[in-house]
Parts: C-alpha cells; structure tokens; sequence
C-alpha cells in the first residue's frame, strides 16, 4: 500500500502527541544520564566530562555493599520464585480444570493485585514478630518477602510457554517406555526453557527493582541498592546518584534486549 | 465416565494440587498470610512507643476520620486524614486521565506502525516500564527541582527570572507520578488497539462518518476493556504511591503511602496504620472487582 494519500488509520495530531509522549519519557532519563559525566556537583555548572562520579561511587563502600546485597537477594529470589513458578506452571496447565484452580490463580496473582505499601507492612509486623522471638536477622526475610512477589513474574511467561506446547511429544516419550522423570528431563524441560529463562530474568528485575517492600522489611544494615539511595534522600543529592543510577539502568536494558531477543517469536 | 478415567481425573487434580502447593505455601506465608495479622492489628490498641498492645479496640478505624480533641475529650474531623484521603484520591484520578490523553494517541501510533517499526517504539515503551521506579522519579526530579533542567532552561531563554517552585508540590507529585505510570498506560491499550479490525474504519468511512464520530462511536467503544486495564494500572499503584510523593513531596505533601507509613513510624499508631493499609486494600480490591466484572461483559457480549 503506498503511504500516501488518505490512511483510514491515521487520526489527526496523535502522531504528534506521540512523539511529544516520547521525548516526555526520554528527557527527563536522559538528563539523569548526561549529568552522571558532569565533572560539577550542580546542573547549572557544567565543568567537563568525566567519570570521577563513578570513581566515587565505586569506592563507596556502602555502595558496594548494597549492590553485593541486591545481587544475592535477586539472583536467590529469582532461582526460587522461578523453581516453584515453574512448578505450580505444571501443576496448572494442560490437565484438565480441577476444583480450587481459580483460587491458585488468585494466590500466585495476589502479590500483583495488593498495594506495595499494604504488603509492606504486613510483613514488617509479621517479621518484626519472628524476628523478636528467634532473635534471628538474617537476609533470608528479604530473599522469602522478594521470592513471594517475584512469583506471578516468573510464573506467566512460563505458562504461557507451557500453553503454547502441546503433549504429543511428552505421549511419544512415554510410549518409549520413558519414565515420567525422564521424560519431563529429556522432552518438557528442554522445550519450556525459553519460558523458564524469561520468567528467571523477569524475577531478577523485579526484586533488583524493589523499593517498598524491602524498605519495611530490611533489618539496621541490610540496605539494598535502592533502600541506599533512597536513604541519601535526606542529604544533598549528588550526581554519584546519578551515576549509580545510570549503572542499574545499564543492567536493566541489557536484560530487557535478552529478555526480548529470548522471547521473540521465530517466524 | 468409567472408574479408570475417573481415576485419571483425579490423579491429575491431585498433581495439580501437589505441583503448585510449594509456591502456594512460599505466597501464604509472604504475602497472603501476613494480610491476616493486619487486619487483627487494626483492632488492638496502640502502644506507647509504638507496636501495640494486645487489647480489643476500635480506635485505630476510628482514627481514620475522627481524632479526639484534647481539651475537650469530643471528637473532632480528622483533618489531616482528609485532606491526605482527598489528595490521594485527586491526584490518582487526575493521573489516570492525563495518562489516558496521552497514552491513547502513544499506543495508537505504536499499532499503525509497520511491524518491524512497531516493535521499536514498543521496545522504547518498555524500557522505562522496567526501569527501576525510584530512578524514573529522581530522572523527573532532575528536571522538576529547583535548580533542575526546566528551570535552567527557561531562565536562559529568558522566559522566567526567578525559578518556578514546582517540587514539593502537588503538581510535582502528579507530574511524577503522570512520568512514572503512563507505561502502564500505554501497554494494555496498545495490545487492545493491536486486535482492532481496521476494517471497521473503512466501514465507517464509507458511510460518511467523520473522523470524531468514528473515534467516538467505533473506536473507543471497541477499545474500552484496554481503556479499562489502563486506567486499573494506572490508578491502583497511584493511589497507593509511596516512593514517587516521598521524593517529590518532600515530606510536606503526603499520600494514602505516606501516610500509612508515619503511623508505623514516627506516628507510633499501628492500629492506625494497618486500618489506612486495610482501607486502601478495600478500596483498590473493588476497582480490581470492577474490571473483573466489565471484562467479563465485554467477553459476553462480542
């Protein structure tokens, strides 16, 4: 179809406001960006280009901290939370509706469904209580609270992995006298892993991203990348932030093209 | 049915149960369960220094909107509960429809792109929709604040000689929370708009409809369960906020979040606190309800 001439799809002005919508979200990440290599503490001076931000973010031992805890907390909450994801995937597609389906559904949902803030507090209360009477204050509090509400994140790419796979090949395994074990080893999990690894990487970001639930949760000096800058809140801004920042938005792409490329229908 | 299909039924029920019952626990106990002792806290009374203490009471409900006057020992307006409920509220709603203003044209332009195209500006909505939260409101507080980029610029073009003070303001907040959500926005009406027979429109076109009638009456009709999801996922984190008024409110102007947070902290109210949280849950549970019920009426219809 030539592209001129009068489209039936094109309404007026909504390209524009498009492109403004588009420069509106951009800007304001690009500003972010472009003031991490600004050698000056304040917007208005630029003085030159330089990475002594990132030096001194680097060397902050608080900052190194943090990220070494927001790494552990994502990659133990997205290995659980995309194992039992990945489980309950099974236990909830291609079999026939079983009585108390609707209701896994909503309890592997429900952490989308609830407020942060809600869910925030409800668990700084109930930890709060285990760790009073065990006396215990480990990361593991962070790593069940991260695990729980990676759940739904990890669990709907795979399911909709596994509802895209039928069981003619899993049947064929079993009439091979395959045992079950075999055949989920040798012929599901090879063919759902594309869906296993999207929904592993969906839970790293999810729990790299979160702010209001660890805030509640964390004991004194489990601060995690985001609580950490969070916290500087209450001095001057920096444009260390803004070069700790550009560093998570790094990550946060790179994930996001694998996560695409991984996921892009082969057609 | 015959006894070994029945069997076979029932075994894989049971498998069902059994696969799924490692995360189900993992959900009860984090996040799920948790809601429970909530709501048994909204019923205690408060303890001095905070936490409470384990004896039946309706103080923290009615804290909500009633505080006690302590000269006169009446009950007076919550003022400040209010004015924060009624914030909340406004700003929520103000942000849902700026989002969909803008977000409608956005998702309309991605879903008339030819495909290769389409997953570009798509790639480019989804970047900031995974980008961390607390990053997208320090990148919309770098050009908001004081000595920010909207500031500097137009004091250079001369427009304005002092800076205007939009952080820590009303506007702030919504203009964050606007930045922060129109993702949220423009996804699920772009995934509607994507079903949308194009065909309609040279239907419509061909019966001398204008370009107005045929948003209106084709359109937006066949559209509105996108409009719908958009509007849920927009308006729910909005009014429970927390992260986007703190940096951006300063403290000053609070939110539903916010508010609920003081009374766990320097408020020493936890009855209080989980009676807000619980409202909050009342009141975003029946939002949910509803796109439950209007999406179900759409599948019915068509």
């Amino acid at each position: 179809m030539a592209s001129t001439g009068f489209s039936v799809s094109r309404l007026p002005g909504f390209a524009t406001i498009a492109m403004l919508a588009f420069l509106a979200l951009y800007i304001p990440i690009l500003t972010l960006v472009v003031f991490s290599f600004n050698s000056e503490v304040t917007m208005g001076n630029w003085g030159e280009f330089s990475l002594s931000w990132y030096q001194k973010a680097w060397a902050n031992e608080d900052v190194k901290d943090a990220t070494l805890r927001s790494l552990t907390i994502a990659v133990l909450a997205a290995v659980c939370s995309t194992t039992l994801a990945t489980m309950a995937a099974l236990g909830t597609t291609r079999r026939a509706t079983f009585k108390g389906q609707t209701f896994i559904y909503v309890m592997i949902n429900q952490p989308l469904m609830v407020p942060e803030i809600v869910t925030a507090v409800a668990l700084m209360i109930v930890f709060g209580l285990i760790k009073t009477v065990t006396g215990i204050h480990g990361l593991g509090y962070l790593v069940l609270a991260h695990t729980a509400f990676c759940i739904p994140f990890a669990y709907l790419p795979i399911r909709a992995r596994l509802e895209g796979m039928d069981l003619t090949l899993e049947t064929a395994a079993a009439d091979l006298y395959a045992t079950p074990w075999l055949t989920f080893r040798r012929v599901t999990m090879p063919l759902l892993m594309p869906g296993i690894i999207a929904g592993a990487m969906l839970a790293f970001v999810v729990s790299l991203d979160d702010v209001v639930i660890t805030e509640f949760v964390k004991s004194a000096g489990q601060d995690t990348l985001p609580t950490y800058m969070l916290g500087q809140l209450r001095r001057q801004l920096t444009p260390e932030i803004n070069a700790i920042s550009t560093g998570l938005l790094l990550l946060t792409v790179v994930m996001l093209t694998a996560f695409f490329l991984l996921t892009r229908k082969k057609d | 049915m015959s006894p070994a299909e029945e069997n076979a039924v029932k075994t894989s029920a049971r498998n069902g149960w059994l696969l799924s019952s490692p995360a189900l626990v993992v959900l009860a106990i984090a996040a799920a369960g948790p809601l429970v002792i909530v709501v048994i806290y909204s019923f205690l009374k408060a303890g001095t220094h905070g936490n409470v203490v384990w004896t039946f009471s309706l103080d923290g409900w009615q804290s909500i909107l009633w505080t006690k006057d302590i000269f006169t020992d009446s009950y007076v307006w919550a003022d400040a509960h209010l004015s924060i409920f009624w914030r909340s509220v406004k700003l929520s709603l103000l942000t849902t429809a700026i989002t969909f203003l803008v977000g409608f044209p956005t998702a309309w332009f991605i879903a008339t792109r030819p495909p290769k195209a389409r997953a570009f500006w798509l790639f480019l909505i989804t970047i900031p929709f995974w980008t961390n939260l607390l990053i997208r409101t320090y990148a919309i507080n770098e050009v908001i604040r004081k000595e920010g980029l909207l500031n500097l610029t137009l004091q250079k073009i001369g427009v304005i000689t002092e800076p205007l003070n939009i952080i820590y303001t009303d506007i702030a907040i919504f203009t964050g929370m606007t930045y922060v959500y129109l993702p949220l926005m423009v996804l699920p009406l772009f995934a509607a708009i994507d079903r949308f027979d194009m065909r309609l429109l040279e239907a419509g076109y061909d019966l001398y409809g204008s370009r107005m009638q045929i948003l209106r009456r084709i359109i937006l009709p066949i559209v509105k369960p996108g409009i719908i999801a958009g509007s849920i996922l927009v308006f729910v984190p909005s009014l429970g906020a927390y992260v986007t008024p703190r940096v951006l409110g300063g403290g000053k102007q609070m939110m539903l979040g916010n508010l609920i947070e003081l009374q766990f902290g320097q408020g020493k109210n936890w009855p209080l606190g989980a009676a807000l949280s619980l409202t909050l849950l009342v009141i975003v549970t029946a939002a949910l309800l509803y796109y439950v019920k209007v999406a179900n009426g759409e599948k019915r219809h068509g």
